[in-house]
């Protein structure tokens, strides 16, 4: 896959089989990449320096074909997933298990840390929509794929379902809690179905695409309701929890919200503020006092437009942050097992990498009821 | 809770990760002490660098391993060690970058004529998708097109027989 501007990808055969640079990098063929929908704010244009000619793709699945020097854990063969941070595991963050914020292997900024395929704003690295992927870091980030696990639940434990969960997790819900989540894309659904887990009491999620209302009532056996169609969503919201306000918001949307006029045009057109942030904006106004709101969305590096008045004069607690993969998947993978979650249920689509540009349409335009699209390329099938 | 249990019987998993200790703080106070040594840890083993990797200004030097995906190059490139100059908070620092990006894709353009490619933009954009699923709205589109050029050319003329 090959980034050439904004709304513009391709598959290309001339890009070079990547080479292992650092003596704990692997080389992975992958089986299985997704398509994220942090991967279109790229495609939109909308992060600072993804240079034409990156490769894009931070969910993927894959199998070690080569390994340098130091690397202990694993041998070619093995099939592994492999998390969307890039972390070294000895920095005091990965020591701290905040493996999103590893200070070791961003050099292009220090505020986020390497992502496969997100820009060099998140360290330059090719990812994971391709045939072949360097990883680096291979002792710490990537897991051999238990035997009996299907390879799309794989491929959604890189990001997506601990993305969600991680969102849940930050809400802090207590028993009986109502979370509301806003985003009905698939880290939005994941959360909903997540909050549950934590032992949720009513679990409510805002989108304004009627296919994917349906969707996530189906799947997360919650309420769902089409801001387009409520007057105003935070009074809505704070009527149907009894004039008082959720106790939990979850920002699954980031800096590509609908919703506002004011920022769309300032956060997605003029591009004056980091993306429009309207979930953000809805989450601080309709949690409860004292409430929390967990924000997962992407933001970009600067400011945006936050009433942080509210958050002051409500005492709300904000917790945010890139997702520990690494972190959960020990009880992600045996949630899976024990079938209180079924991951591979939201991929929609399966596209041959040849067809990336599509695919990247299909997603990017919302065409066909598209949830989640997983690439496949021409080596992967086994 | 065991009445609440029964209310959520249909929803597999309920609660399984109730903890009274899932306080907010959790895992962001997950505390070993190691983050007061600040940057005196050992580092991983450092990648040589055989591109030109510009790094933030936040940080002494490059981290201990780093991406080589698109290294800087052409007027872009100068656009972007200059915004690197900035640190990452600062419209300094990411306008340029911007700039930068909308200025790569006309270098992307030149250089793949350079190798011969002619890019097939529509292809890139997934036109297959568009024709295939949203056939209306691509009919529109094209139509709405066409109609604004044949009014604008049809402007034009008048303006060049008038003047
Ligand atoms: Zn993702
Ligand atoms: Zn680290």
């Amino acid at each position: 896959m090959n980034y050439r501007g904004p709304f513009r990808v391709r598959a290309d055969r001339d890009k070079p089989y990547p080479e292992i640079l650092h003596p704990g990098d692997a080389i992975v063929r992958v089986t299985r990449s997704c398509i994220c929908g942090s991967d279109l704010h790229l495609y939109h244009g909308l992060v600072p320096d993804t240079r034409v000619g990156m490769t894009f793709g931070h969910e993927f699945t894959g199998v070690v074909v080569e390994t340098g020097s130091l690397v202990e854990k694993l041998k070619p063969g093995d099939h592994v997933l492999v998390p969307f941070n890039i972390a070294c595991g000895v920095c005091p963050f990965c020591k701290q298990e905040l493996y999103g914020n590893c200070h070791e292997s961003n050099a292009e900024a220090t505020a986020v840390g390497g992502i496969f395929g997100y820009s060099h704003t998140a360290g330059g690295y090719d990812g994971g929509q391709a045939e072949y992927v360097r990883v680096p870091y291979a002792d710490v980030g990537p897991v051999v794929i238990p035997p009996e696990m299907d390879p799309d639940d794989a491929v959604l434990l890189t990001d997506v379902l601990p993305t969600g969960y991680q969102a849940a997790e930050m809400g802090g819900i207590k028993i009986g809690d109502t979370v509301v989540v806003f985003g009905a894309g698939p880290v939005g659904i994941m959360a909903a179905k997540c909050a549950w887990l934590f032992g949720a009491g009513r679990v409510i999620v805002i989108d304004h695409l009627e296919y994917r209302l349906d969707f996530v009532r189906n799947y997360a056996q919650c309420e769902a309701y089409n801001f387009r169609s409520l007057e105003d969503p935070v009074l809505f919201l704070k009527k149907t929890t009894g004039d008082y306000g959720a106790d939990v918001c979850i920002d699954a949307v980031g800096c590509e919200a609908a919703g506002s006029a004011m920022q769309t045009i300032t956060g997605r057109k003029m591009l004056l503020q980091a993306g429009s942030a309207t979930a953000l904006y809805w989450a601080i106004n309709s949690v409860k006092k004292g409430g929390i709101v967990s924000i997962v969305g992407v933001y970009g590096p600067t400011f945006n437009f936050v009433p942080i008045g509210n958050v002051v004069n409500k005492g709300i607690t904000i917790r945010a942050n890139q997702t520990s993969v690494k972190r959960l998947l020990p009880k992600l993978i045996s949630h899976i097992q024990s079938g209180y979650i079924n991951p591979k249920a939201i991929v929609t689509h399966r596209v041959p990498l040849e067809e990336v540009a599509d695919a990247y349409h299909i997603f990017s335009s919302k065409l066909d009821n598209c949830i989640k699209p997983v690439l496949i390329p021409p080596s992967a099938y086994i | 809770m065991e009445n609440e249990k029964s209310k959520f019987d249909h929803i597999k998993g309920w609660a399984v990760d109730a903890d009274s200790r899932n306080e907010p703080t959790y895992p962001m106070k997950k505390y070993t002490g190691d983050d007061h040594q600040r940057l005196n840890y050992t580092r991983p083993y450092q990648q040589p660098r055989n591109v030109e990797v510009l790094h933030s200004n936040e940080r002494p030097g490059l981290t201990a391993v780093f991406g080589t995906s698109v290294p800087p190059s052409g007027l872009s490139g100068k656009v972007r060690r200059y915004a690197f100059n900035y640190s990452e908070g600062s419209f300094g620092h990411w306008l340029p970058l911007l700039l930068a990006d909308r200025i790569n894709v006309a270098e992307g353009i030149i250089d793949d004529f350079r190798k011969g490619v002619i890019p097939n933009i529509l292809s890139e954009k997934g036109w297959k998708a568009e024709w295939k699923y949203n056939r209306k709205g691509l009919v529109q589109k094209v139509l709405v097109t066409a109609a604004v050029t044949v009014v604008v050319i049809g402007l034009l003329r008048k303006g060049n027989a008038n003047g």
